[in-house]
């Protein structure tokens, strides 16, 4: 079973928000609006975390791309009370939209604070609606969503390789964000897979995983900032 | 036998008998104020949760912290009825009706409370179609279940002697008190299975009610969260649930006593003794929460830390110290201070210590929620209208619900007091005669 995962480099990410763009169109998350944004309600697959450290005149901004982390030891399915959120064949942990209670229990559990909930019925005006991706599912209200690693291009390029009885690329399942990324700090594919570009990456010495130490083994690893 | 004046306990059938104007003009304004809370609860059903003050990272709020009030109150009931039952301890009989009664009532508005959480609630039954053994909320819909059905059968019981003295007085209405009678006229055999049934249960009940607080602080000690994650949860809830439980039988005690007049039967000597459990439960509590704080602070790890720093002297400081005050030090004073140990001192310290225990479940809840790991935008939680509407709703449930029973049954169990009368002194003679070093060695064996 490959391990699918990112590694995105601190040094050459310059925040720019390209990937949370990509994402959200990819992925059809609807807008909350400034208001409801300023509650804490905005719907982030893809988030950019901003650490600000030092203080003045030394402050210094570090932007950090967090998608969910796809932990091999996820805290969240772990107790989900109907199974609504699992770790499915391909290692990515997966939510179930029509099954959700809405209990919140995995966003609370989770660490990254990776999930976001609909506190309002979507509001998704016409040009949203034309402009939509057909792979991905709409989310109804009161439900935990989060990053899937675009899993409908996982399912689309393993047929399609199937189809033409060929073995998977590294550049066949690519997820918006890794595509969208101008400055390459984003690089998705397989850790364990030898030919693939992250598991050079997962090797080099800046590599880190946001608290390792919780046991939650993410599958998205950073490469710290040299400055 | 009429309901006679000249019975001497007429007066504990007295308010079932005697449905007066008051009651029902209560009634009637307890149910105003529901109706609008349901109204209130109306738009979070037809809205979403958007209506309340939840947002990320705080995910959790009101609705938790009640669950986890109620259902800490539900403690007083069965479990210090059942242990005072356990124990012989003779001066139980006039205060374990009203111990049973709140826990059947707050345990079901104490589990209504999830489900109010829910985003969404039409897939209540999800549960059961879906359900996982290996999440802590399923562990609590099995414990919780478990204790409703063996605190409301636990409560039932022992009233069916009273009932059917109701049904016999022609009480109305009467194919209530016909149906719930069970056909008991009293016989030596009903008597036997009665006392069997009730001391069944009573062990039952024990490792049930100490079962339900323990799951429902694992909720949130199984998750990896600062504050949380601690071993102590189970024992620390349990205590404080007891605690609080016993409060709020203090206060109940306090007000039937005035409105129904039972100054007869509620002695200051019973206000004494819990108020002595009590304060014993005050000082657990202290120690519970002194060694948890002590540890996450000596330790210092920076997350558990900055945790502690904010209910210590961050944003809910105001909250933590009045928990500590209402919590530890005003039973304190009150309850070890002769003086102050009267019916009013110790209502008033069971009424600091409900309001304590309530602070300190909001001050479990949001501020690990608050401090999140990862540096996401700082949030507070303003609970909105709605919230407070549903938590005066379950208050509103409970005064409800309790002057619902008051009006059909007798708050005290009527047949206990006369049992005790009767068979109570002798018993406890005999008991204390087989203590003394006078009687034999196999005497003192029950």
């Amino acid at each position: 079973m490959p391990s699918w995962g990112m590694v995105i480099d601190l040094n050459k990410c310059t925040g720019c928000g390209a990937c949370v763009s990509a994402c959200r169109s990819e992925n059809n998350v609807h807008n909350v609006g400034p208001e409801q944004s300023r509650l804490g309600r905005a719907i982030f697959w893809m988030d950019i975390l901003e650490e600000v450290t030092g203080e003045y005149p030394d402050v210094r901004v570090h932007y950090i791309p967090r998608p969910c982390f796809h932990c091999d030891n996820p805290p969240c399915t772990k107790v989900c009370p109907v199974r609504a959120t699992y770790k499915n064949e391909e290692g990515l942990v997966a939510q179930v939209y029509h099954r959700c209670i809405g209990c919140r229990y995995c966003m609370v559990a989770c660490p990254y604070a990776a999930k976001s909930f609909s506190w309002y019925e979507p509001k998704r005006p016409r040009e949203f609606l034309q402009a939509c991706n057909p792979d991905v599912s709409l989310r109804m209200k009161g439900v935990v969503e989060k990053c899937s690693f675009c899993s409908h291009r996982l399912q689309k390029a393993r047929e399609e390789a199937d189809m033409g009885k060929r073995e998977m690329t590294e550049s066949d399942y690519q997820p918006a964000c890794a595509e969208a990324c101008p400055t390459y700090a984003i690089a998705f594919g397989d850790l364990d897979n030898e030919g693939h570009t992250v598991s050079r990456l997962k090797k080099s010495h800046r590599a880190f995983r946001i608290h390792e130490e919780l046991g939650t083994e993410p599958k998205v690893i950073y490469l710290s900032r040299e400055d | 036998m009429g309901p006679g004046r000249d019975d001497p306990d007429y007066i504990l059938y007295q308010p079932v008998i005697e449905k007066g104007r008051g009651a029902y003009l209560l009634g009637g304004a307890l149910l105003v104020i529901f109706f609008w809370t349901m109204v209130m609860y109306s738009r979070q059903l037809s809205l979403g949760l958007g209506v309340t003050g939840l947002n990320r990272p705080i995910s959790w709020g009101f609705y938790i912290v009640n669950f986890v009030f109620f259902i800490g109150i539900s403690h007083a009931g069965t479990l210090i009825s059942a242990i005072l039952r356990l124990s012989k301890a003779e001066w139980r009989r006039p205060i374990t009706r009203m111990a049973e009664v709140i826990t059947a009532i707050v345990l079901a508005i104490g589990g209504l409370h999830p489900i109010i959480d829910l985003g969404r609630p039409d897939r209540l039954l999800n549960i059961f179609y879906y359900g996982r053994l290996q999440s802590p909320l399923l562990w609590d819909v099995t414990a919780i279940t478990c204790y409703f059905t063996a605190s409301t059968v636990y409560l039932y019981l022992p009233m069916i002697p009273d009932i059917a003295r109701l049904r016999d007085l022609a009480v109305r209405p009467r194919w209530l008190y016909q149906f719930l009678a069970w056909g008991w006229t009293g016989t030596g055999r009903q008597q036997e299975i009665l006392d069997r049934a009730i001391t069944i249960l009573m062990v039952l009940v024990i490792p049930i009610a100490v079962s339900v607080h323990t799951v429902i602080s694992f909720i949130f000690s199984m998750t990896l969260q600062p504050g949380w994650h601690s071993t102590i949860f189970g024992p620390y809830f349990v205590v404080g649930a007891i605690f609080s439980g016993i409060a709020a039988i203090l206060v109940i005690m306090s007000v039937f006593r005035k409105v129904f007049h039972l100054e007869g039967y509620l002695k200051p000597i019973h206000f004494r003794y819990l108020g002595t459990l009590l304060l014993i439960m005050s000082l657990l509590w202290f120690y519970f929460t002194f060694a948890e704080y002590l540890t996450g602070f000596y330790g210092g790890e920076p997350h558990e830390m900055r945790t502690i720093l904010f209910k210590l002297t961050g944003d809910y400081a105001p909250y933590f110290w009045t928990m500590v005050v209402c919590n530890f030090l005003i039973p304190l004073v009150i309850l070890s201070n002769r003086k102050f140990k009267t019916i009013s001192g110790v209502t008033f310290a069971s009424v600091a210590i409900i309001v304590g225990m309530w602070l300190e479940r909001l001050t479990i809840v949001v501020p690990s929620l608050a401090n999140p790991r990862l540096p996401v935008p700082h949030q507070i939680y303003v609970p909105s209208l709605v919230e407070w509407a549903l938590f005066a709703a379950g208050l509103t449930m409970f005064a409800l619900a309790f002057l619902l029973f008051s009006k059909f049954f007798p708050v005290i169990s009527v047949w206990e007091i006369q049992e005790g009368r009767k068979e109570g002194l002798e018993a406890v003679k005999r008991r204390i005669m087989t203590y003394q070093p006078e009687a034999g060695p196999g005497e003192g064996k029950s």
